[in-house]
């Protein structure tokens, strides 16, 4: 997993609440047996019309607005466990998606992945929306050690909650397996243990 | 001191604690499928590992297939390479694999139950967030992202952090023309898409107990519509005669200690929950979506909210639907019935629907679907002679699968079209590029099927329905 500490970055506003992983990839594009490639359809049906032709009035189409951030609506990420969900924003380039509620699995998936799933107040989100609209080269500088969020031109500083052990994860570029595999005689100890009626 | 029963699960399934309170969680079952597993294997690979405990997991090829023909070679290239691929890995790590021609095929969170290999007090994981359905057992069930499916093949553990309780309670009796999806549909409602999130819920009350497995299945399954990691309801007399003498089911001595232990398997009187919800059945309508997410819900004979300052993302989703605000969807023309998924595709949502079409025509202008959530589904619903009554019926009864409820195979929605489905996602796109879908149970879609248009099926029913 790519390591992440800082980040320093202008943020693409896309404020859509309710934002379900199907759109972000929809089922049609899951057929591939590899993990890079799926930034290619991020949000294809919003960002596509009919006949593959761009969308003009969806944000990732429009140059106003580049950069590493994403900055959705509220409770980005329900439905399903599609993994492919994290890997098309990453493979897209983002780093760090912000939004006022996160879906429990996308959350998860996120941070597996070196996506970091930032959660701010409802209103601040709705003020960073639109303070991004008003000025696109708006920088946010995010410091995942520190667990802050910091958006100068607004004049503010948050302190932003992520699970320690993921967030040592995300800072080394380790992975859950590498660490359960040092669990082997633990895990196996407990096994002794189980009831037969699950066995 | 009092536990909930999601509490005495989870506690008998810590097998350490990490530092900031993480837990690795021990999975007694695990469930894969060609979508969601080939990059779990691949990352095995890489690391030069194999599978840790390989009689854990079973595989199953559901979400891609077609749901014709499946005796032949499946004609889409990338679907094809796909299930081969799935096929392959089982072999290379030695995985059961129920896969495409096997009497035991279907989709994951159908076959799990009907094979006896979902059982209570167990922790499921599968890639793919519906496993909740097997929580009706009373089992921590949930879904799981592809580097979690790689975690438990690599290890049979997960690093999880302890979900928030919540219960939700229906007492009383529910009224004719109601059923499960109508429940589930209705306290999704209530809740909204995301009033779960965080939690572990556990379904209890009259109402609930009184229902069959099949139906409890339905409930669970819809757990993750409103954000919930899973539901689970306490086993009790209607679970152990269900899993009783099927496939995989433990029997003789194993099956009296798998007893006596199951029987231990309930929420303590007093245990506490960091949230509770009371619905009475008796207000609990037939449902229909209205929206773009499940938490849209309303009675078939209400109107669809119209709030003073309605939001951008409530406009946006009623413009994707061509619905106006205020209106009733009662009377509205459908042009697809799908009736299948993980959520609606047992013997008993197949009786259900039977029941109600036989000796009745589809109106001509709709599509129905029938598709069966597993080939034994698919055989005993032969059996029973519903192949006849669908086909007199004019409705196309095909081979198990996901099909049309995510639209991965050739099963899809044109643009524009409306379905009425007893699937559990009403997404923008969910069953085709800019198919518009309608939620509601198999009764509501039987009957709007046959009337081409949506129906309240308190007003058609006859009294062998009720």
């Amino acid at each position: 997993m790519e390591k992440f500490t800082t980040l320093t970055s202008t943020a693409v506003p896309l404020a859509i609440e309710d934002i379900d992983t199907d759109q972000i990839i929809p089922a049609r594009f899951l057929k591939a047996t590899t993990r890079e490639g799926f930034g290619e359809n991020l949000f294809r049906d919003w960002r596509y019309l009919p006949g593959d032709v761009p969308n003009p009035d969806f944000v990732l189409n429009d140059d106003t607005y580049r950069g590493q951030v994403l900055v959705a609506g509220k409770n980005f990420g329900m439905g399903s466990s599609r993994e492919h969900a994290a890997w098309a924003l990453f493979d897209y380039g983002f780093r760090v998606v912000i939004s006022s509620f996160f879906a429990d699995i996308f959350r998860g998936n996120a941070l597996n992945n070196g996506l970091l799933p930032l959660q701010i107040d409802d209103d601040l989100l709705l003020r960073l929306q639109a303070a991004i609209k008003e000025d696109p080269e708006l920088t946010l500088e995010v410091d995942l050690p520190q667990q802050t969020l910091t958006i100068p031109s607004l004049d503010e500083q948050v302190r932003f909650e992520v699970d320690p052990y993921k967030k040592m994860c995300m800072i080394n570029g380790y992975d859950d397996i590498d660490f359960l595999r040092t669990k082997a005689d633990v895990i196996t100890a407990y096994e002794t243990k189980r009831p037969v009626a699950v066995q | 001191m009092q536990k909930t029963l999601f509490d005495k699960l989870w506690d008998q399934h810590v097998v350490d604690t990490v530092e900031g309170g993480t837990d690795v969680l021990y999975i007694d079952r695990h469930f894969i499928h060609e979508v969601t597993s080939p990059q779990a294997f691949a990352g095995l690979r890489k690391r030069g590992i194999g599978v840790a405990r390989p009689q854990q997991t079973v595989a199953t090829a559901d979400h891609n297939v077609p749901t014709i023909n499946q005796d032949q070679p499946i004609k889409e290239k990338l679907s094809r390479f796909q299930v081969d691929t799935l096929t392959q890995n089982c072999e290379e790590f030695g995985l059961e694999l129920y896969g495409l021609g096997h009497p035991y095929q279907g989709i994951v969170h159908v076959i799990g139950p009907e094979l006896g290999i979902t059982r209570p007090g167990m922790t499921i994981v599968c890639g793919d967030s519906h496993t909740s359905t097997h929580g009706a057992f009373g089992c921590i069930a949930f879904g799981i992202g592809t580097s979690q499916v790689e975690q438990v093949l690599a290890t049979q553990c997960l690093l999880q952090v302890r979900p928030k309780r919540m219960r939700i309670t229906v007492d009383g009796t529910l009224p004719p023309g109601v059923v499960s999806k109508d429940i589930i549909l209705y306290i999704i409602s209530q809740l909204s898409a995301s009033g779960g999130t965080g939690y572990f819920v556990e379904y209890a009350g009259s109402a609930i107990r009184n229902l069959s497995m099949e139906a409890r299945m339905t409930i669970c399954n819809m757990s993750i519509e409103m954000g919930a990691r899973g539901g689970l309801i306490a086993p009790d007399a209607t679970t152990f005669e269900y899993i009783k003498g099927r496939e995989f089911a433990p029997s003789g001595k194993n099956w009296d200690d798998a007893m006596a232990y199951w029987q231990t398997l309930y929420t303590d009187e007093g245990a506490t929950f960091d949230k509770e919800y009371v619905y009475r059945a008796e207000d609990i309508p037939p449902m229909v979506t209205y929206g773009t997410n499940p938490g849209m819900g309303i009675g078939v004979d209400q109107s669809i909210p119209a709030p003073a300052s309605p939001s951008a993302s409530f406009q946006k989703s009623l413009k994707y639907m061509g619905f106006e605000a205020g209106e009733s969807l009662e009377g509205k023309p459908i042009d697809y019935v799908f009736i299948g998924s993980c959520t609606n595709s047992r013997m008993e949502d197949l009786r259900l629907v039977a029941e109600y079409v036989k000796g009745r025509r589809k109106a001509d202008h709709v599509n129905v679907m029938v598709v069966p959530g597993s080939r034994q589904v698919r055989d005993q619903a032969k059996r029973e002679g519903l192949d006849v009554i669908f086909r007199e019926a004019g409705f196309d009864f095909r081979e198990a699968g996901c099909s049309a409820c995510l639209g991965m195979n050739e099963d899809k929605v044109p643009k524009g079209a409306y379905c009425v489905s007893t699937s559990n996602r009403n997404f923008e796109g969910r069953q085709g590029p800019g198919a518009r879908t309608i939620l509601a149970s198999p009764l509501t879609a039987a009957a709007t099927a046959i009337s081409g248009h949506i129906i309240d099926v308190r007003t058609v029913l006859t009294p062998e329905l009720v």
